[in-house]
């Protein structure tokens, strides 16, 4: 019984950890039909620009928990603004139009760089930042010992996830960018700037990855190849939630964290092909996703 | 018409790149200098952990050996005489690259010796690669027990670090001398060859050296993973008393960060066979008695010597931190090597043939930074060295850890003799065993 | 037999690169031999790519290639190297025929992480075999070649060499008849347009599921030569970097002609190779950047600087005409 409590906890912390890496990644695909591979450096240098300012806020020793969320959070979006800018406004602004395996090439080769870059920035040695973790303590379900750290992160997920659709389907903005999915160039011919809803995608899509980064970031040890490590998870996500939704990506997240509790509690030793299995046993069913729709509304 | 010069002219360029690239084929050779290709991990997970300090030792002795400033018996300059040149290589990207690698180093590089790899599997694929070139090559870190079972006759190849088996036939030696009541034991390691082959010499040694002792739960997450939530559920939910990881590097710490806040290290005790390469970065996140090792008598658990004192300090003025188990290990290779190609001889000033060293290192003793060490298993190609465990203690009023409740168990008590693979040891009981 | 310019530069190279082997430094010997066995694992991935489908797990195959070169040796007491490599092709072959009854079901974005996911299982289930090393893979040695014991030492990276070029070249030479072939010039009209090839009375699903097969085998062709010449596999071989790699060189190459990748498989060794030597903390970066330059300044791979029309494809309504004058040579 215990242990069905703690595959239900477990799961959902990390379901919403994938979430929160996946939903930039499929709102980037969404809008600009771009798997942007590099999304997981975009991770890697939220939890880095987190974790190296976290670590210079406590280095006098003093410092208050609730600051340094805030920091978090500041670090997370200062990040993603500026990285995005330039990213889209460096480079995939004059590649827009190519074919969507050349994107993935691209960005690909984005990530190439992005990884020395950081290591250039923050050298190889782990970044440590765990003050946020531990000043929230912990609770027990059950006779479950749980961090409210993880639990906080159910909460930011689920915010974050609403926060998007209600930004989609519920605001002016929001319909401009779904004409811009539907039909590229009747929204252009409408007269929307497409090419500004890009960037402003591209930013949103940029600062959700930093911000998973950053909220990751006390609970682990911040060393060059995380954002690596990441990429295919949050792949794996978005293509059985069925790219571009937002809903797919919810329950991709699910779907895939419950599955990988439950192998690591009653079948460890499937542990590693779980997601993968998963994965291919989805897209066997439903080549599309679970809410992939060929050219139907989408995000 | 205007591109088509362009395209030829650039077409002609990547021809001549290609060609001119092959045509140089590195006249760096014979400058009189004796060149040391030195491989670690210079980018990826391990490289901050392992790769950077290993690269930082390496540098610190090989400076300091040029300058001949280093104490008795390595106060003479460089090797035999010769400048020391070290050629630095990282080791990511698998093994069918590295063996290119190693073979541009050889063969392009012309270096006079190979120090590195920390990755087994790279271990494995240089060893007939080294034998085949003739190329003498020093393994300082890499633990697998098939590398000379799998490469046997071995003849340039030489490993300085430990078998892997060692540390966690330490380990339990460790637990059995200080926690012997203990019967609930639990483990975590990376799904991976180095992972697997240490829970199976741990759990072998566990039931030989602590029969009451019960596994009562093992948790084999992806390497590189970071989260641990489930696993840490999996194992709170057995209420282990031992939680044993041969988890290094961000793996580890995040691993103890997250068990600690969860509450599952209040109860158990981590036995972390890697731990002492975090020790500086551990801080409070540790608890105290937490057991650490350093696969070997290396970084906290080396000697108290000259030569150690030397490096720490060398190590620590040019890096500002104590070394860790793995640059101690390399400055160790190093030094082996030194000492190897000096025995060798030959004109001072000279560098020593490949097979005038490989003989001298074989069955060699040397003094090291780690304290004596023999070449003396595997035909005279494997080092055998003592091994010691200890509980991590911090201060918080200096934010500095140390370690104490160190025991050591000597070389003869850990290594299977020679003849015997680790794994038939084990199973047998550790016969002829000679423990302090 | 008449042969085209293609094919006697294909020729004519595999001449000069076995007479450049008896000069060259032994290095680059091997260097050119891992490079022209990976090309041959890209040539299956610029197979998929001439019909629009992009693999994100050909070292799937690649990696099955260079299992069965290793195991056959300890598991089915055979060490003919060719016989060895043949086992890894079939091996190839018979996987790929029911892997490939599901993913030619699968296009674009799909078909790749499918792939993947299928590459990666193998790679977990390698990670899980501690009898076959785990992640630490094992030795390949002691193999022979028409009984002549291959036991290492200079010889061996020369007949590997010698096995590898010719190896490449027949291989070259049937994929570019192949792709001269009908169902070769069906397979880019699949790419162009699917539904049209249907409405042409075609099964474009069969005619992928044939080329993907046909990809597989040439595919574990250069990952039992790699095995062969590293003397060494692991699980990497199946993991997804390994597979990105490929699509680099790919697209590095262009698919212009059947000589491209060959050729940037050996750019990208030395390009890695000296950014290796002169910036090991950023050589991976320095590859990032080429692959940039590549995509923004030659889209269509190395190769078009070596081609006298212009890169760009020609105006629509020539198109059509040029493809079937094209199609009707050899």
């Amino acid at each position: 019984m215990l242990s069905f409590i703690a595959v239900l906890i477990d799961g959902t912390i990390y379901a919403s950890w994938l979430f929160l890496v996946a939903a930039g990644l499929t709102v980037i695909y969404g809008v600009m039909r771009i798997l942007n591979m590099a999304h997981g450096s975009f991770y890697a240098i939220g939890a880095y620009a987190a974790a190296s300012a976290i670590g210079w806020y406590f280095s006098d020793g003093t410092g208050s928990a609730g600051m340094s969320f805030l920091l978090l959070i500041g670090c997370a979006i200062a990040a993603g603004l500026v990285v995005g800018t330039l990213v889209e406004r460096g480079l995939l602004r004059f590649m827009y139009g190519r074919d969507e395996i050349l994107m993935v090439i691209i960005t690909y080769a984005l990530l190439l760089i992005l990884e020395d870059a950081m290591k250039l920035i923050w050298g190889v040695n782990p970044y440590f930042a765990y003050q946020p973790y531990t000043a929230l303590g912990r609770s027990t379900i059950a006779g479950l010992k749980v961090s409210n750290y993880d639990l906080a992160l159910i909460g930011v997920a689920v915010v974050v996830g609403l926060a998007l659709w209600g930004w989609l389907e519920r605001t002016n903005l929001g319909k401009i960018l779904r004409a811009v999915i539907h039909d590229r160039e009747v929204a252009s011919a409408m007269g929307v700037n497409v090419r500004r809803m890009f960037f402003l995608t591209f930013i949103i899509g940029t600062t959700l990855g930093t911000l998973a980064g950053a909220l990751t970031a006390p609970s682990i040890s911040v060393v060059p190849g995380i954002g690596v490590e990441v990429i295919v998870l949050a792949f794996a996500v978005v293509v059985v939630g069925g790219l571009g939704s937002i809903e797919g990506a919810a329950v991709g997240a699910l779907l895939l964290g419950l599955s990988r509790a439950m192998a690591v509690h009653f079948a460890p030793q499937f542990e590693l092909f779980v997601i993968y299995g998963v994965m291919s046993l989805v897209l066997a069913i439903r080549p599309q996703g679970l809410f992939g729709r060929t050219l139907a509304r989408k995000i | 018409m205007k591109t088509n010069t362009i395209k030829r002219q650039l077409a002609a360029g990547v021809a001549a790149l290609a060609l001119g690239a092959m045509a140089t084929a590195a006249n760096a050779a014979d400058n009189g200098k004796y060149r040391v290709g030195i491989v670690t991990f210079l980018s990826g997970p391990a490289a901050g952990p392992f790769g950077i300090p290993s690269a930082n030792a390496a540098k610190v002795i090989v400076d300091g050996l040029n300058k001949g400033a280093l104490p008795a018996p390595y106060n003479t300059k460089g090797i035999n005489g010769a400048e020391i040149e070290a050629v630095v290589i990282d080791e990511a990207g698998g093994a069918t690259k590295q063996v290119e690698e190693f073979r541009n180093l050889v063969q392009r590089q012309k270096v006079d010796a190979v120090v590195g790899y920390i990755s087994s599997g790279d271990c494995l694929a240089i060893a007939p690669v080294a034998e085949e070139l003739k190329a003498l090559t020093v393994f300082y870190d890499c633990g697998t027990s098939r590398l000379f079972t799998d490469n046997t006759k071995p003849t340039y190849t030489f490993r300085t670090g430990l078998d892997a088996a060692v540390d966690n036939i330490g380990a339990v030696r460790y637990l059995a001398a200080t926690k012997p009541d203990v019967t609930k034991i639990a483990g975590i390691q990376q799904n991976y060859a180095w992972g697997q082959d240490s829970w199976t010499d741990f759990t072998e040694s566990l039931a030989k050296l602590m029969p009451k002792a019960k596994v009562v739960e093992s948790q084999m997450p992806k390497v590189f993973q970071g989260q641990y939530g489930a696993e840490i559920s999996a194992l709170s939910v057995k209420r282990p008393q031992v939680v044993h990881s041969s988890f290094w590097g961000g793996d580890m710490e995040a691993f103890v960060l997250q068990a600690n806040a969860r509450g599952l290290l209040d109860d158990a005790v981590a036995l972390l066979t890697c731990g002492e390469s975090a020790l500086d970065r551990f801080k409070d996140q540790a608890p105290n008695g937490t057991i650490i090792g350093a696969r070997g008598p290396f970084g906290a658990f080396a000697p108290d010597n000259e030569l150690n004192t030397w490096f720490v300090k060398a190590y620590t003025d040019a890096y500002g931190m104590a070394p860790t188990y793995p640059a101690t290990k390399m400055a160790h290779a190093i030094l082996g090597l030194k000492a190897a190609a000096e025995k060798a001889g030959g004109n001072n000033g000279s560098v020593p043939t490949a097979e005038a060293t490989a003989a001298a290192f074989k069955g060699a003793t040397f003094e090291s930074v780690s304290g004596t060490a023999k070449m003396a298993r595997a035909d005279g190609h494997q080092a055998v060295q003592p091994i010691s465990y200890g509980t991590y203690k911090y201060d918080p009023k200096t934010g500095k850890a140390s370690i104490e409740n160190i025991i050591t168990f000597s070389g003869e008590c850990v290594t299977p003799p020679d003849g015997t693979t680790s794994d038939a040891w084990i199973k047998a009981g550790f016969p002829g065993a000679v423990c302090n | 037999m008449r042969l085209d310019k293609t094919e006697l530069a294909l020729v004519g190279l595999a001449v000069l690169l076995l007479l450049g082997g008896m000069v060259a430094p032994g290095w680059l010997i091997f260097l050119v031999t891992i490079a022209l066995a990976k090309a041959l694992v890209v040539q299956g991935v610029v197979m998929q790519m001439k019909a629009g489908l992009v693999s994100f797990g050909q070292g799937l195959f690649y990696c099955v290639g260079g299992y069965a070169v290793g195991m056959g040796g300890p598991f089915l007491g055979i060490s003919a190297g060719l016989v060895l490599l043949a086992i890894g092709v079939v091996a190839a072959v018979g996987l790929a025929m029911v892997l490939g009854l599901l993913l030619t079901r699968y296009r674009e974005i799909f078909f790749a992480m499918l792939s993947l996911a299928f590459s990666m299982i193998l790679y977990g289930v390698l990670v899980k075999s501690q009898e076959l090393g785990s992640t630490d893979g094992f030795n390949v040695n002691n193999w022979t070649l028409l009984g002549q014991t291959i036991a290492g030492g200079e010889t061996a990276t020369h007949v590997v060499f010698l096995l590898t070029v010719v190896a490449a070249a027949v291989v070259a030479f049937l994929l570019h008849r192949y792709y001269r072939s009908s169902v070769g010039m069906t397979c880019e009209a699949i790419r162009e347009n699917e539904v049209r090839v249907e409405y042409l009375g075609l099964s474009p699903r069969w005619i992928q599921y044939a080329n993907y097969v046909a990809a597989a085998g040439v595919s574990a062709l250069g990952g039992g030569l790699t095995a062969l010449a590293a003397g060494h596999v692991d699980p990497d071989m199946a993991y997804w970097t390994t597979s990105g790699e490929f699509i680099f060189i790919a697209l590095l190459g262009g698919t212009g002609s059947v000589l491209a990748p060959f050729l940037a498989a050996i750019v990208f060794s030395l390009v890695r190779t000296y950014a290796i030597e002169f910036v090991p903390h950023a050589w991976q970066m320095i590859l990032g950047f080429t692959l940039l330059g590549i995509v923004v300044f030659l889209p269509k791979g190395l190769w078009s600087l070596f081609t006298r029309h212009r890169p760009e494809a020609p105006v629509v309504p020539a198109a059509p005409q040029k493809t079937s004058t094209g199609g009707a040579g050899a």
